[in-house]
């Protein structure tokens, strides 16, 4: 069953690069951009400490998704594992220091599909 | 009182969760006000379980907010049955609480 | 929502026709938005400076002057042409006098009511309209909620609404007889599990608001939908408002318009927007299903819509204006379960060929009598004609900017570049009241720090990013922050981090990134400041003198824009 836990992937939470934090994650394999990976997240954040972000895919075999922000620090954020009978859907917020890509990762039967979103992070104020 | 705030509800077949839990999720980029590093201190793990079978397995890092939210829903469940949910922090430390589905 | 897009604005008109607004079809929409609690008449002055990027340019709401007057065939001259543009803003406005005023509005409002017949007809508020004013801002905006009832507003939605807090903001809801709707305002996780949730209108999705209201007017069913304006907690302080969350939500928009169109068989769908008009025409063309955007937020009187085409149609989008100059008049004829055809006007509120109706008038005299004093405190004549509106500066925000540099002792300083505040004209007197038109708000401190040129220039690229992103969806209304003692260039069409350049202090000095810089401004979002109230610095400078003169505005120099149907009479360098 591979309902199990794999241990923290903590090189892949530590790597500074959003693609070394993938390799760490996914093992060399890189993702296909798909559309039927849908990222929804916000054009501006509303707060870049607290930014709402869900995933969601009706592929069948879904075995993880995961969350990277581009420009953080570390651009791993999460990765949820999706046992048998829960659905591919799932939302979590996230923080942002300044405008970064999100992208979330939906590993399907072993293979890696991806959606990127730009998100704006602004210093505000100023309304009409 | 655990840090898990759980609302868990049967809706026909399935059951939708949305959890918060009250966590400050330390980076370990911060420094306190006479300027030492505030120790990186989060949220690692969460797991949740339904009679025994993992429905919902998190592992994260410290980019997930200040008292983490996550949502998500699986196949069965019902009204009266316990959700068992587990942590872990980088640090090691960890906790497990229940939760009732609606 | 197939409909013939007949131009709603006649070429040239006599006063008199002004208002013989004549009657078409079974449905009758008025809508105001953006009145900022202007109870009494004002002059206000139009842009001359209203920059369109992208696919925006030379496009509707991004037209001033004589290019506005081309666009919509209004005669040059006209007293429309004097509604609708700044120009020869002085004469014109000694002419055909002040606009706007609540009682006129009233008058007004009563006569198209009775004319079409009050049964078929709704009254509707887009917005910014609890906020503006010094009676507003004593009262909460309680005066307001008070006006409104007395004009019979049906429906409104909200932005500066939410700069109070949010027990002020139920409590005036509560006492505002009509409906208060708004489809993107969602309760935060955090306080989902926290504080009570029985007063959201649905707390298993989180929704603070009532989001649609179905009304039955001349034998058809309209959906009125509302929406809020999604960048309420970046433009404003949050902290006012910590458990609501904003956003423009169009998929939830798309829900309820699929919705109400299959379950509940309306006839039209309606959406009273205060997203601004460059979003509403983006959100136009990405839901389906809308018939009538009436927006605001953006203060663009616009004579006719703007017709947009998407996968399910058309929406007609419009914009009304502000500061309770306009009253838009949408008749439609609904028959067969659709808008067959309509007619718009834009009616300009001219307060001197109007009568006040005594009631509201009444009401107006006994909301101000406690704060006269106040208010008519005299202080200082007006060298100039002193306004706001433009992209980049206005000569009533200069004169904030140069008091807040006297009276704090600053290089440089910044004030925000708000769309609402009134006009004065050359050689009458500023008072108090005229004063609180520019600068009254909730977060009225003002705030004297050091600040590196980086962040200087970081603060420029951020707010030069709200106004000139060419996908709307990233930008946030309001024009560009308003300097004192410094000038610089910037180039619109380029992207962030790129626009601004060649910051240069007032003696010739250039802005140096790493180098330290006294900086005051008001209004600040973030931490509240602890300086005095804004109105009080510039009352100060005001009282030190007999008459304020624009002595130099401080104007960026463009490049790129030659050209721009946005930009006329430009005072500074347009290069290229
Ligand atoms: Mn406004
Ligand atoms: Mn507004």
């Amino acid at each position: 069953p591979r309902a199990a836990m794999a241990a923290w992937a903590s090189k892949a939470f530590e790597a500074t690069e959003q693609g070394t934090a993938m390799k760490a994650l996914f093992g060399g394999e890189m993702p296909v951009a798909s559309a039927d990976v849908v990222l929804d997240a916000p054009d501006i954040a509303e707060n870049g400490a607290v930014v709402p972000v869900s995933v969601s895919t009706e592929m069948a075999g879904v075995e993880s998704i995961s969350i990277f922000i581009e420009n953080n620090p570390a651009p791993l954020a999460a990765q949820f594992v999706i046992p048998e009978g829960t659905a591919a859907d799932v939302s979590t917020r996230v923080r942002m220091g300044k405008t970064t890509n999100v992208t979330a990762v939906v590993k399907a039967d072993g293979k890696l599909y991806s959606a990127t979103k730009e998100v704006k992070v602004t210093i505000g104020g100023c309304g009409g | 009182m655990g840090i898990m705030r759980v609302k868990a509800k049967a809706r026909g077949d399935s059951t939708d969760v949305k959890m918060l839990i009250k966590h400050n999720m330390e980076t370990g980029q911060r420094k306190d006000k006479s300027g030492n590093v505030i120790p990186a201190k989060f949220l690692a793990e969460i797991e949740a379980r339904h009679n025994g079978k993992l429905v919902f397995g998190a592992s994260l890092g410290p980019a997930v907010s200040k008292n983490p939210y996550f949502s998500f829903s699986f196949a069965g469940g019902a009204a009266g049955d316990t959700l068992e949910l587990s942590w872990k922090e980088n640090t090691g430390a960890s906790g497990t609480e229940t939760a009732d589905i609606r | 929502a197939g409909m013939l897009p007949v131009r709603g604005q006649a070429a040239s008109r006599q006063p008199s026709d002004l208002y013989e607004v004549p009657t078409f079809g079974n449905v009758r929409l008025l809508h105001m938005t953006d009145c900022h609690a202007q109870l009494l008449p004002v002059y206000f002055r139009e842009p001359n400076v209203n920059i369109g990027v992208g696919s925006a340019v030379g496009k509707a709401p991004h037209l001033v002057g004589d290019r506005l007057l081309q666009h919509f065939g209004i005669a040059p001259g006209s007293i429309e042409a004097h509604a609708f543009t700044c120009l020869d803003f002085d004469q014109a406005a000694h002419q055909y006098g002040k606009v706007g005023g609540f009682a006129h509005l009233k008058t007004l409002a009563d006569r198209l009511r009775d004319s079409f017949g009050r049964e078929k007809t709704l009254l509707l508020d887009g917005g910014d309209t609890w906020q503006g004013s010094g009676t507003s801002y004593k009262t909460r905006g309680m005066d307001m909620v008070k006006a409104c009832n007395a004009l019979g507003v049906d429906i409104m939605t909200g932005h500066w609404e939410f700069t109070y807090n949010q027990t002020e903001i139920l409590r005036n809801i509560e006492a505002f007889d009509g409906e208060f709707l708004a489809q993107n305002v969602f309760i935060t996780e955090d306080a989902m599990f926290a504080s009570d949730t029985d007063y959201l209108y649905d707390d298993f999705d989180g929704q603070v608001f009532k989001p649609y209201s179905i009304r039955e007017l001349g034998g058809a069913r309209i959906a009125v939908i509302g929406q809020a304006f999604p960048r309420t907690k970046i433009a404003n302080p949050a902290r006012f408002i910590p458990d609501w969350s904003f956003d423009i939500h169009d998929s939830h928009l798309q829900g309820i318009v699929d919705k109400v169109r299959s379950e509940e068989k309306v006839d039209a769908v309606v959406v009273l927007s205060h997203n601004g008009m460059d979003v509403d025409l983006a959100m136009a063309s990405r839901v389906s299903g809308v018939d009538v955007i009436l927006g605001g937020h953006t203060h663009d009187g616009m004579p006719a819509p703007t017709v947009v085409k998407n996968s399910g149609g058309q929406t007609l989008v419009f914009n009304a204006g502000s500061n309770g100059k306009f009253l838009g008049t949408l008749d439609l004829e609904i028959r067969n379960g659709k808008i067959q055809d309509y007619r718009y006007r834009l009616v300009p509120v001219f307060s001197e060929l109007i009568p006040a109706d005594v009631g509201m008038q009444a009401l107006i005299d006994e909301i101000r009598a406690p704060h006269l004093d106040w208010l008519n405190e005299e202080l200082a004549l007006a060298g100039d004609l002193m306004f706001r509106r433009g992209n980049f500066n206005g000569t009533f925000d200069q004169v904030i900017c140069d008091a807040l540099r006297e009276v704090g002792d600053a290089q440089i300083s910044l004030s925000p570049g708000f769309r609402w505040g009134t006009t004065v004209l050359k050689g009458q007197m500023i008072n108090m009241e005229r004063v609180l038109d520019q600068t009254c708000l909730t977060y009225p401190e003002t705030y004297v720090r050091d600040m590196k040129g980086s962040e200087l220039k970081l603060i420029m690229e951020d707010v030069a990013d709200n106004l000139f992103n060419p996908e709307p969806y990233l930008q946030s209304g309001g024009d560009m922050v308003r300097v004192g003692g410094f000038d610089y260039v910037c180039e619109p069409n380029r992207k962030i981090g790129e626009r601004i350049s060649e910051m240069t202090l007032d003696n010739g000095e250039r802005i140096e990134a790493d180098k330290t810089y006294k900086v005051t401004g008001w209004a600040t979002v973030g931490a509240q400041s602890e300086g005095p109230a804004i109105w009080d610095v510039v009352a100060e400078y005001l009282r030190d003198r007999k008459e304020v003169q624009v002595d130099r505005l401080n104007t960026p120099v463009l490049k790129g824009v030659a050209g721009n149907a946005g930009l006329t009479g430009y005072n500074g360098k347009v290069l290229g």
